[in-house]
């Protein structure tokens, strides 16, 4: 006799814990195994891999494809700087402080550009950021238009030695990206995920089953902002000096997100992974051509999209039935 | 008071600019429910083709304007059945990402061929010269910009309303599939769409670059322009368009009058205002 049963964890998904589990210990290790640079550029990785996960969960589960993520980004970044130059605040403190205030912020400016449908919320995203640059650009306690640098009294709060500040800001980035990986992985799963995942599929059938498309939304979009503020903030926190222009950068912080996402599969909780491997293995190889990197990862981008919608990881698990993030739900027949 | 009163005037015809930038947004949105992302890098690309017309020609950049147009219809055309038909469908993302990807590529293929140095399109004695109405020096290089908006905004809207080509546009923006069955190619069409949007683009860009100076990376602010335009004025009506690039515009330099760092702010002000006093733009179309 043989009974159905139904299974979220396969093998490959618990063999990939294990693995993934491993990996983080490695990593958490690295100020001990790895050299200055490479340790900013794992840093710069986790980063870059946080505000992908971001981004996809907004873009690939809820729908709101943004181009404007810098604007929290840049947010969360002054903030750091206001709040511990003006408030005294400890860096730490100052960031997730950060995180609290661009999630009041997100919730008018959400009133505002949800009014705008699909393509026309995504400029209006983008609108928002540039409302976001040129506004700090005014404030000339922070250095207008030409920007500020962390005064050394905050920066030596962190940590005494240089080692110890980098070491520090590692695991910092680390646990970020960890952090965020754990939050979407679990909200996912949860009854509030099973939501999302259905509005991702369709939003008429969603909300004919009872669901608040434009609750569930903003409740992304609110979490989103104050994540991608707090990762905002890690980021200025390794560079030390922040202006208006790098802070809003729609190439830095939403054009190569983007791609990351894109090129690594849209709406899958991998994608976002490998899209980060797959952009930082292009950029140290093809970073000496300057534009024509650029032009070719916008091409990348482009026919991935057109020949391989779902990426990267689509392909792989189309191929392959593989999951690593136990998300769906599989029926088994169980062999007595 | 009169500078009040200039400021105000100098922003309906600096609407005029924008209105141009809007005018091929607007037009294929209609057409196509395609959002272009890399429109503002478009007009930029047509104000390098204008300097290269006039470097290698030497002619006058309005004189440019005869090969810039065909030539930028042209790429319209080629670019819209070769690649961006592809990426029409119910989901949005694919159009989004896509031109998205292609704005980058662009910058950066302008920024090789063209190095991040300011250009400026010299149209000589035009540029500086100004009729003088009650008080107010009006130049004549901005109210060319505004006559040549609103007549391609009128040639617009006559093509729509008044011609075959017109018809066959709207027809594939009422229902593909249907104008499909009628025996129009709608990938043909979604084709002169593009190439006609390209063909007002190339006006836009050589305007932009005969009045001020521009390099490879402000696209992305004469998207969002084009696109404050477009949303204030309502969606979907055209002249709509160039009422919210008046509004743009006026927002603009009276901003700049109060402080020259806030003209760029104060427009996107308006354009939030509006947002949230009428989210439909001020001018919506009426559905008959």
């Amino acid at each position: 006799m043989s009974a159905p049963v139904v299974t979220r964890a396969t093998r490959a998904s618990r063999v990939a814990m294990v693995i993934a589990a491993l990996a983080v210990i490695v990593l958490a290790l690295a100020p001990w195994w790895a050299g200055r640079a490479d340790l900013r550029l794992m840093g710069e990785i986790f980063l870059y891999l946080s505000l992908a996960c971001l981004w996809n969960l907004m873009a690939g589960y809820a729908g709101l494809v943004s181009v404007g993520q810098q604007a929290f980004v840049g947010f969360g970044g002054y903030m750091l700087f206001a709040l511990t130059i003006f408030g005294g605040l400890h860096p730490i403190v100052a960031i997730l402080g950060s995180g609290v205030l661009a999630a009041m912020l997100s919730v008018p400016v959400a009133a505002l550009i949800f009014r705008l449908k699909g393509a026309y919320f995504a400029i209006g995203t983008w609108v928002m950021a540039e409302v976001f640059r040129l506004t700090f650009a005014q404030v000339s306690a922070l250095g207008g238009g030409s920007g500020t640098s962390l005064p050394v009294g905050v920066v030596k709060s962190l940590a005494a030695s240089r080692s110890g500040r980098e070491a520090l800001s590692y695991w910092l980035a680390l646990g970020a990206a960890i952090t965020v990986i754990t939050c979407v992985y679990l909200f996912l799963r949860s009854r509030r995920g099973l939501a999302l995942t259905a509005i991702r599929d369709s939003e008429v059938a969603a909300s004919g089953l009872g669901i608040d498309i434009w609750r569930t939304k903003l409740e992304v979009y609110v979490v989103t902002s104050a994540f991608t503020a707090i990762i905002g903030g890690l980021i200025f926190l390794q560079k030390l000096r922040i202006s208006p222009d790098a802070a809003f950068s729609v190439n830095d912080w939403t054009a190569f997100v983007i791609f990351i996402v894109v090129i690594g599969g849209i709406g899958t909780l991998e994608g976002p992974i490998i899209g980060t491997l797959v952009f930082f293995l292009l950029r140290e190889t093809l970073a000496d051509f300057g534009t024509i990197y650029l032009m070719v990862l916008g091409a990348v981008a482009i026919v991935v999209m057109l020949k391989a919608p779902k990426g990267i990881w689509g392909l792989v698990r189309d191929r392959y039935d593989l999951e690593l993030f136990p998300l769906s739900y599989r029926v088994r027949i169980k062999e007595d | 008071m009169i500078e009040w009163v200039n400021a105000v005037v100098q922003g309906i015809l600096l609407g005029g600019l924008y209105a141009l930038f809007a005018a091929g947004l607007s037009l294929i949105f209609g057409v196509m429910r395609l959002v272009n992302i890399a429109h503002g890098d478009l007009i930029i690309l047509a104000a390098y083709l204008g300097l290269s017309t006039t470097v290698m020609l030497g002619v006058h950049p309005f004189a440019a304007l005869l090969v810039v147009m065909p030539a930028m219809a042209g790429i319209g055309y080629v670019l819209q059945r070769g690649l961006l038909n592809q990426t029409l469908g119910p989901d949005i993302l694919p159009p989004l990402l896509v031109t998205f990807g292609l704005s980058v590529i662009l910058q950066n293929a302008l920024l090789e061929g063209y190095t991040a140095d300011p250009q400026k399109l010299s149209a000589g004695s035009i540029e500086t010269a100004s009729l003088s109405v009650g008080g107010l020096s009006l130049g004549v290089l901005p109210l060319l910009t505004f006559g040549l908006a609103v007549a391609v905004i009128a040639g617009l809207q006559w093509i729509f309303y008044a011609t075959a080509l017109g018809r066959q546009f709207r027809a594939v923006s009422d229902n593909q599939d249907i104008a499909q069955l009628m025996g129009l190619n709608k990938a043909h069409v979604f084709g002169l769409a593009m190439a006609l949007a390209l063909a007002v683009t190339a006006i836009a860009g050589v305007m932009l670059g005969v009045r001020t100076s521009f390099d490879p990376s402000i696209g992305g602010g004469r998207l969002i322009f084009g696109f404050e335009a477009v949303i204030i004025g309502g969606l979907g009506n055209i002249w709509g368009t160039l009422a919210g690039g008046v509004i743009l515009g006026v927002a603009q330099t009276i901003g700049a009058k109060i402080d020259p760092g806030w003209q760029v702010l104060a427009g996107h002000v308006a354009f939030l205002v509006v947002l949230a006093v009428r989210p439909n733009g001020l001018f919506p179309r009426v559905e008959h």
